[in-house]
């Protein structure tokens, strides 16, 4: 059986709450059966309007969603069958853990002995086991997050939508949670779209991220590919840290550019989104990227004033005035080899062109 | 652990407990100098009326101080046969203090509400009195009236010797205690009060279920919908409450009236015909469409607390999990807003069961209540006693079904916002 790739489609679809400002524009969006995609933007990016609209809360202005092949605008919410958990959870506060489980299990008329199985089951997935008598009240944070996951799984959804859900979480709890959701993903095989504004989650638990802004995608992709190769400086920005130069395109070939900064010295970087000379770009540079006093040869040398170091235990971050940038961050593996790091020192910072992307002017 | 279990010390040396108790006492005077004034505000405006209004309704005292010689010599007295000459003396005694006092009225009426009869033979006594001899009272007090020789009416004095009574509370449910000491029911053409008292817990119940029915709906809209608009509604709730009363039940008047406004409303459409226009004010209806409208608020209030705390995400994820509408409303949103149903439910009622200005306007014969019947025996009758008596009653019976609520809900699920 092969995997059907546009398990979720959305099409051409736009939303307008009040009929003049469009919170989605023009969405086109396939998730693949079984993947984990991630929905990332800052607040009011529209990432969590297309997740009402799938979970059926909210009604697309135009276009439709379908979900395998079916179009669902006019299925209401309970009977598409899509599991959710949501921002705050959502547990019912009036009944017992068991009771929150078993309501889905319910309203289906499933048999009492097979509702108690499919309860104790997906109560161990969360290592919840023993709490079915439990109020939502009496558990901390992580376990009543875990009760809203196995909540939203307990009538083998095929899908499931996750709006935010560690984002009541302290850190800590928030990691370890993040390697269970995965977990339960890569075992049960489920598709789920997650919605975040957390890049580092974005990051560490996707299949694929689709960066939101301003009511587009901006770019869909792995999240190696995503960190590594931004399509546009908003992604670049977003995901990460990043360094910026600003500047016009002087030398243009197929392979590298010369960009001449405002400052008038010139760099060479790869040409992602200019096309012609005379463009104007920001070219963006990784902090990992750009090595200081290295014996590798690169195509870009410099030299930086140290303006602030902040120690970070196994590295230290670097504040340098590089080219007219006065926010270059740098960091500096914790070695014996780096000692000479010192305010107000000159050192040489040197990368290649191909780690330094041209991208759209901000 | 070590053994030393004993009190635990702070580094100065005092036990603990004592330390803290010392440190905290300050705080505590504090708070407390702080509610004094309350404290002292319901005593005197809560407490000592109640507890007046109770002594009010079991005093007796008024007969047993105007006749202490007389109950004093009937202690011996086995109330079988004519008392002896000894009671007769003192009942002579008593009597010409009371005339000269001029206080003789006042026991007539008592004694006439024991015994009937008793005004006009109290009378005769009165003017014969003066012209009484020394010594054998007895005959001479016979002679006045055959009624002074019957054994009767002395044991219906006795029965005012006691300084408390139950009377009161008795005749508010109809009863009364018969000569033989027995507590039995009033004939039934005579008895008001039972269906006084039934009548006030319907209405008061049905009140409490219209003002529920409609006031869930509102309450909800008011929670639910966008800052803008359910302020208006919001206002609009309370804007009764910024009206007199009286002004809003007199509006119940000019509308509910047989020429009213509801009635030509109703003419107009043809519902009904001009001639046989329903009669809305002055019986139940009219009692129900007032206090309805009137205690809605109360009801409200509480619930759109509740609700308001309600997160919009419960109800999604109830649909979301599959539930119909229906199934997520029932098994979701309505056990959680019981807090408030509750709260609201029991304000109503016990508004409703006290109420009584707006009985008294549009109620008309068939649609008072008994608060209307206690204002009736303060202000016409001047039977205060019986008057706290059922006042009593009422609060008891408000007591009671707080008690039955707390063992069906919990005071504690009661949420006033």
């Amino acid at each position: 059986m092969s995997k059907n790739l546009d398990f979720v489609k959305f099409d051409k679809v736009d939303k307008s709450y009040d009929g003049k400002v469009l919170v989605v524009k023009d969405l086109n969006l396939d998730i693949a059966e079984g993947e984990f995609i991630t929905m990332l933007g800052p607040s009011g990016s529209g990432k969590t309007t297309c997740l009402m609209m799938l979970a059926g809360f909210e009604t697309p202005t135009n276009g439709e969603i379908y979900l395998d092949k079916n179009p669902i605008s006019n299925i209401p919410p309970h009977k598409r069958g899509i599991g959710m958990v949501f921002q705050n959870y959502a547990l019912f506060p009036h009944m017992t853990v068991y009771e929150n489980l078993a309501f889905p299990l319910k309203v289906r008329k499933f048999q009492k002995d097979e509702i108690d199985k499919k309860v104790d089951k997906a109560l161990s997935m969360v290592s919840l086991s023993g709490f079915e008598h439990r109020m939502p009240g009496q558990l901390s944070g992580g376990q009543q997050q875990r009760v809203a996951v196995a909540r939203s799984l307990v009538f083998d959804p095929q899908l499931v939508l996750m709006d935010e859900p560690l984002g009541a979480l302290d850190k800590n709890l928030r990691e370890s949670m993040q390697y269970e959701i995965k977990h339960i993903h890569e075992s049960i095989g489920v598709t789920v779209v997650y919605v975040t504004h957390d890049q580092s989650e974005a990051l560490t638990m996707s299949n694929r991220i689709a960066v939101f802004n301003d009511g587009k995608v901006q770019q869909l992709s792995s999240p190696d590919k995503l960190y590594e190769e931004p399509v546009n400086s908003f992604v670049a920005e977003f995901i990460g840290e990043n360094n910026t130069f600003a500047g016009q395109v002087t030398n243009m070939s197929a392979k590298e550019c010369k960009v001449k900064l405002n400052d008038g010295t010139e760099i060479v970087a790869n040409p992602i989104s200019v096309k012609s000379n005379g463009d104007k770009t920001t070219v963006s540079l990784r902090p990992e990227r750009a090595l200081i006093n290295t014996k590798e040869k690169m195509d870009n040398n410099f030299k930086g004033k140290i303006e602030e170091v902040i120690y970070h235990g196994d590295h230290t971050r670097v504040r340098l005035d590089l080219l007219g940038n006065k926010e270059f961050i740098l960091k500096v593996p914790n070695s014996s080899a780096n000692m000479d790091i010192k305010m107000g020192n000159l050192i040489n910072v040197s990368w290649n062109s191909h780690d330094a992307r041209a991208l759209d002017p901000k | 652990m070590s053994s030393e279990t004993g009190k635990i010390l702070t580094t100065d040396g005092i036990p603990l407990e004592v330390s803290l108790k010392k440190a905290e006492r300050k705080n505590k005077i504090k708070a407390f100098l702080l509610v004094a004034p309350l404290l002292l505000f319901l005593l005197i405006t809560y407490i000592f009326p109640i507890g007046d209004m109770l002594m009010r309704s079991v005093d007796d005292k008024m007969v047993t101080e105007m006749l202490p010689k007389t109950f004093k010599s009937m202690e011996k007295w086995d109330g079988k046969e004519l008392p002896s000459e000894e009671v007769f003396e003192s009942f002579y005694l008593d009597f010409q203090k009371l005339v000269e006092e001029k206080r003789d009225g006042k026991l007539s009426t008592q004694l006439n509400y024991t015994k009937n009869g008793f005004k006009s033979i109290l009378k005769k006594l009165r003017r014969k009195a003066k012209n009484f001899e020394e010594g054998n009272y007895k005959e001479q007090i016979m002679a006045v009236h055959q009624r002074w020789a019957d054994v009767e009416y002395w044991r219906a004095i006795q029965r005012r010797a006691p300084a408390y009574t139950s009377q009161k509370y008795l005749k508010g449910i109809d009863m009364y205690k018969n000569e033989e000491g027995n507590i039995v029911s009033v004939e039934e053409d005579r008895r008001i009060h039972r269906i006084l008292w039934l009548r006030t817990l319907e209405i008061a119940f049905f009140v409490t279920l219209l003002c529920f029915l409609m006031a869930y709906p509102i309450a909800h809209l008011l929670a639910t919908l966008p800052m803008k608009y359910s302020n208006l509604l919001m206002i609009c709730v309370l804007l009764p409450f910024w009206t007199s009363l009286l002004v809003r039940t007199a509006s119940w008047m000019i509308l509910l009236q047989q020429q009213g406004v509801v009635n030509d409303f109703f003419v107009m459409i043809g519902l009904v015909a001009d001639d046989s226009r329903p009669e809305m004010m002055f019986n139940k209806t009219g009692t129900y469409v007032a206090m309805t409208q009137i205690l809605l608020p109360f009801m409200v209030l509480p619930l759109y607390s509740v609700m308001k705390t309600i997160s919009p995400s419960l109800m999604r994820a109830g649909k979301s999990l599959g539930g119909t509408p229906f199934v997520a409303f029932w098994k979701v949103y309505f056990p959680l807003t019981i807090p408030g149903i509750g709260a609201g439910c029991l304000l109503v009622f016990i508004l409703a069961i006290g109420y009584y200005i707006t009985p008294a306007l549009v109620g008309g014969a068939s649609g008072t209540l008994i608060s209307n019947q206690i204002a009736f025996h303060m202000k016409s009758t001047l039977d205060w006693s019986f008057a706290s008596a059922m006042g009593l009653m009422l609060l008891a019976g408000v007591l009671a079904i707080y008690w039955v609520y707390n063992k069906l809900v919990g005071v504690d699920n009661i949420k006033l916002g």
